[in-house]
């Protein structure tokens, strides 16, 4: 046994877990990368053990699949420190629009399994008396647009959950952190449209929840300029914002 | 379609830009007239698809290290900047490093990239022991200096075009911190300079800062930087054995018009760099080796201080015999012209790896010039000077050469065009600089 601090990365393929993972392995956490498919993370695993000395390991998990979630919780070898929920679906809105199943599996994704699974963390965390979970929400959670409200109503009621959570958690020793990355070079957004000046790439995002874990930060908006955006668009009136374009 | 170009933002040209994810999809991603891409720090053309650009920053994994030997696994996509701020500090640095970081192992394979080491300890192939190649015939194979040695010959400095390069193993150098014992000598022209970069010859690092617009008896007048790996011993009290790099701050946030960049600016310019260079001539002194060996990276985007329309760097070698008179010939002209980079750069080369490598025993200089006026004109004037003098222009950073240029400067060529075509009958594989330079057409 080592007694090195250990992180768990629920989403390790994505492209912000990858970033998070390395921004923890070289603060010297031990790592476990959690994904659909666990070979796919052994190569990611492989590159943190290479680059920090540290230990790195692979584990299956689907957020879909929520009956597993307490048998994978009870499978873990040791109840990490720290566990981070990068998961997330973009999906697509129109798409969502008329297909149920599509709209389903998108509100699923980023809120119903993350919160479902950080919510049982919460419970473990709990009974040790410590831990911080970090849930990886979205600037589109604060207000529904009418171009990706599917993914934003997702995002709102994650966002909630983890608020809500924080408040009852932090009186047990718990720390939950919200972190609202607003655009960010990835996978996710290639092809997209991004505006130059608010966009991040993943590493960025991956120092901003290690410091926001080791500063004990509560709400994380990734780029500062985010904050004065969201600011804006969350008190324009319903009447001025269901005229705008966006 | 995307317009794309390199690092001089001439020329910029048309082709689809593509980032697979993994290595079965760069597979997939072959077309012909695809050539990769790593992160297009090369001037020209070279980076650019004929059709097809596949870029491969995402490719950023190591696979293994041994703490020991300094034996690294990785995948092209890696940045040399990563590199330095993952393995540096745990006491490695790679044996060759270009002017500027940013570039990547794979791009740093395919031009067989030069630091201001050549002279003594070579390129960054040498250090490379073997490459996953991804050939244009769609094959995976492993090559070394053992195994399929002709391909490996001619992938190191190969430019791309022996197919796309997924992973290296490459050597580290073992180093005691991360700082620089430097010396300066101040020369006051072009002789002096010579001479001191033969002195210069024992020193690991050795590379002179020429004031190209300096005439007349101050011809050739520069700066010239020696450098050494400092031992934990030469540090100050208290310093950190490894300094930290920061990410480019100041960035040009424009294009600045042409006009800020003019013969008075620039003399003004000069003027200034070479006394407080000189000031700081002769005892040793500790630098971080951020600022040693990148002096560019501290400023984003620096390119853009050329304007819109890019500019051109003109880097030639020149064979050791007879380099003197040719490279006064050069500062010459380019001193009577006058719109020239502020500082060019003049440094000894020793042999090259691999088949199409730059370098060749000589000395190397590098201009950097604004697109405008007859400047393609006036680099062809250059270019017929170092043609007789048997020396050649690096393909990095060339985005104008002629194919007559090229082909008396790289005698390996029609070896070189062999390998390729048994590795790619097809000739999958073309980027606009080989359209240009090496194609049927
Ligand atoms: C400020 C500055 C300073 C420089 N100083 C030096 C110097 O001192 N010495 C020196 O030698 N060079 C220098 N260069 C040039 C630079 O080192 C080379 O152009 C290098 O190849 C750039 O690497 P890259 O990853 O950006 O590759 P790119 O520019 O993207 O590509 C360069 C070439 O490599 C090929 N390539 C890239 N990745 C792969 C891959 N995975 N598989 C196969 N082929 C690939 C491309 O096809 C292309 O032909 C400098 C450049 C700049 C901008």
């Amino acid at each position: 046994m080592t007694s090195r601090k250990t992180v768990l990365v629920l989403g390790g393929s994505s492209d912000i877990g990858r970033a998070a993972a390395r921004a923890f392995a070289k603060a010297g956490y031990d790592v476990g990368l959690a994904g659909r498919d666990a070979a796919a993370l052994e190569p990611d695993a492989a590159d943190l053990r290479a680059r920090y000395n540290i230990e790195a390991s692979t584990l299956v998990f689907d957020v879909l699949d929520t009956a597993s979630f307490d048998g994978f919780v009870a499978g873990l070898p040791a109840l990490p420190d720290v566990v981070v929920s990068i998961i997330g679906l973009l999906g697509v809105q129109p798409n969502a629009e008329s297909d149920l199943a599509h709209a389903t599996t998108i509100m699923r994704s980023n809120y119903e399994g993350p919160s479902l699974i950080l919510g049982l963390f919460a419970e473990k965390f709990l009974g040790r008396g410590n831990g911080t979970i970090v849930g990886v929400s979205s600037v589109a959670g604060d207000r529904g647009r009418a171009s990706n409200y599917v993914y934003g109503s997702a995002k709102a009621g994650f966002s909630a959950f983890l608020s809500g959570l924080r408040a009852r958690a932090s009186r047990g020793g718990v720390h939950v952190v919200t972190v609202k990355p607003g655009f960010v070079r990835t996978k996710m957004t290639e092809g997209m449209k991004l505006i130059g000046p608010l966009t991040v790439d993943a590493p960025v995002v991956g120092d901003a929840i290690l410091n926001a874990v080791e500063k004990k930060t509560d709400v994380v908006y990734v780029s500062g300029k985010w904050r004065l955006v969201m600011l804006i668009i969350k008190t324009l009136p319903e009447a001025v914002f269901k005229k705008l374009k966006f | 379609m995307t317009l794309v170009s390199g690092w001089g933002r001439f020329p910029v040209v048309d082709s689809e830009v593509l980032r697979p994810r993994s290595f079965e999809a760069v597979g997939e991603a072959v077309v012909t007239g695809s050539v990769a891409r790593g992160n297009g720090r090369a001037y020209g053309d070279a980076a650019i698809g004929a059709v097809r650009t596949i870029g491969m920053t995402g490719f950023d994994r190591v696979r293994s290290f041994d703490s020991a030997t300094g034996r690294i696994r990785l995948e092209a996509g890696v940045l040399l900047s990563d590199l330095i701020d993952t393995f540096g500090p745990r006491g490695f640095l790679p044996f060759v490093v270009p002017g500027t970081r940013f570039v990547s192992v794979g791009g740093a394979i395919a031009a067989d990239v030069h630091g201001k080491n050549h002279h003594g300890e070579g390129g960054f192939g040498r250090y490379v022991d073997s490459i996953l190649l991804r050939t244009g015939q769609g094959e995976t194979i492993e090559i070394s200096r053992e195994q399929n040695s002709d391909a490996f010959f001619a992938t190191v400095g190969g430019i791309g075009l022996t197919g796309i390069i997924l992973e290296a193993t490459m050597r580290l150098r073992p180093v005691e911190t991360g700082w620089i014992r430097e010396r300066v000598i101040s020369a006051a022209d072009l002789d002096a300079a010579m001479r001191a970069l033969e002195a210069g010859d024992s020193a690991t690092y050795s590379v002179a800062w020429i004031d190209c617009v300096a005439r007349g008896n101050d011809l050739g007048r520069s700066l010239i930087y020696l450098g050494e790996h400092a031992a934990a011993s030469e540090l100050a009290e208290g310093a950190d054995r490894f300094p930290v790099g920061k990410n480019p701050g100041l960035a040009v946030p424009i294009d600045l018009p042409s006009i800020t960049l003019n013969r008075t600016s620039i003399r003004a310019f000069n003027e200034l760099y070479y006394r407080m260079g000189a000031r700081r001539a002769g005892g040793d002194h500790v630098v971080s080796l951020y600022p040693y060996f990148f002096p560019l990276d501290s400023i984003a985007d620096w390119n853009r201080i050329y304007g819109r329309r890019g500019f051109l760097q003109h880097q030639c070698v020149i064979p050791e015999r007879g380099a003197r008179a040719v490279l006064a010939d050069i500062l010459d002209l380019v001193a009577k012209r006058g719109d020239a980079s502020f500082l060019a750069v003049l440094k000894k080369l020793g042999h090259g790896d691999g088949l199409l490598s730059f370098p060749l025993p000589g000395y190397t200089l590098a201009l950097d010039f604004p697109v405008k006026g007859d400047i393609l004109n006036f680099l062809d004037e250059i270019d017929r000077l170092v043609v007789a003098a048997g020396g050649r222009l690096y393909l990095a950073k060339d985005a104008r050469q002629s194919r007559a240029t090229f082909e008396a400067g790289y005698p390996a060529l029609a070896r070189f065009n062999a390998i390729r075509k048994s590795l790619d009958p097809a000739q999958n594989i073309r980027s606009k600089l080989s359209q240009r330079l090496f194609d049927e057409v």
